[in-house]
């Protein structure tokens, strides 16, 4: 199934939760803060939630600023 | 010993993140520096090319994390950009600023009072960054922010403090620390807000972008130091008329 994952289109198994999809790309669950249709998720949840057709999701992370 | 809503902070110098050539020259000149509290932004992960993670880089025993809300042009993006900051860990200290002019980075103060009020009834231990405009800070002070964040010059103008008149009006009427943030070029600028009474200074862009980061950061630790120690100890009245430091009398047998 397909969603959208920071503006592109990700092609996911269809039980893929959120962890299983952050480490897919390479990056560690607990630097990443997802939002998954405008609500943000609970670090706690990334294990479990899962995924569904057409989700928006935004990863987030902390980079340098003033 | 600054305190800002019940936190302690020994360097009355905070330290910014960004711009800097390589993490481990930021990691070198914040440590040079000796702040305790530093500022992070939060963006949208670049898929293709995910950075290294800044937290990693950082000892959360050693710095306070104060993310920002930069790239904020409103209230409504200011506050969603607080609640990812402190879902992603980055505690409930916040840097509000919002800015919709990308041109000036000037701060709106209504969206900013606004936000500031929202956030603050929310738990988070606002620090909004401001104009030096006396009225709005105490009106933020009103609405229970912990500290207030008047500008020296537009971001990363490295100006110096083109605003100083009003930021002693801000400061006179504190009621929470004020800590001058942006525009501070030169050491000589952290100074200069330390000894009208700041009770802290916020530089990153003179430290990032200098020849040599780390040096400069130790600079600006000194500068500030003894811009506060000159405070304390009470400059002397400026007067407009010549005043002689050798006594006037006693001359006779010269003339």
């Amino acid at each position: 199934m397909k969603v959208i994952c920071n503006g592109e289109e990700q092609e996911v198994r269809t039980d893929c939760t959120v962890s299983e999809l952050i480490v897919s790309l390479g990056l560690k669950p607990e630097t990443v803060v997802v939002e998954c249709d405008a609500v943000i998720l609970k670090p706690d949840e990334y294990p479990t939630r899962q995924l569904h057709e057409g989700n928006r999701l935004e990863l987030i992370h902390f980079v340098g600023g003033g | 010993m600054l305190t800002i809503a019940g936190k302690t902070f020994r360097s009355r110098l905070f330290g910014g993140t960004g711009k800097f050539s390589s993490s481990l020259v930021m990691k070198d000149a914040l440590e040079a520096s000796g702040c305790e509290m530093v500022t992070v932004a939060l963006r949208r992960i670049d898929l293709k090319n995910p950075e290294d993670d800044i937290m990693s880089m950082l000892d959360r025993q050693r710095y306070l994390f104060l993310p920002n809300t930069s790239g904020a042009r409103d209230a409504g993006e200011a506050v969603r950009l607080a609640h990812l900051a402190r879902a992603s860990g980055g505690g409930n200290w916040l840097k509000l600023e919002v800015t919709p002019d990308p041109r000036t980075l000037l701060p709106d103060p209504v969206e900013t009072l606004k936000a500031a009020e929202e956030l603050v009834k929310d738990d988070f231990i606002v620090l909004p960054y401001i104009n030096a405009d006396p009225i709005l800070a105490l009106r933020l002070q009103d609405v229970g922010t912990a500290a207030i964040m008047p500008l020296g010059s537009p971001i990363g103008t490295n100006q110096g403090i083109l605003t100083l008149p009003q930021i002693e009006i801000i400061i006179e009427q504190a009621r929470v620390p004020v800590v001058v943030d942006a525009g501070l070029g030169a050491p000589s600028h952290a100074a200069q807000a330390m000894e009208i009474g700041a009770d802290a200074v916020l530089v990153n862009t003179a430290i990032a972008v200098a020849g040599d980061p780390v040096r400069m950061a130790r600079a600006f630790a000194q500068a500030v130091e003894a811009g506060r120690t000159a405070f304390e100890a009470g400059l002397g009245k400026q007067s407009r008329r010549a005043e002689a430091s050798s006594p006037q009398v006693g001359l006779e047998f010269l003339r």
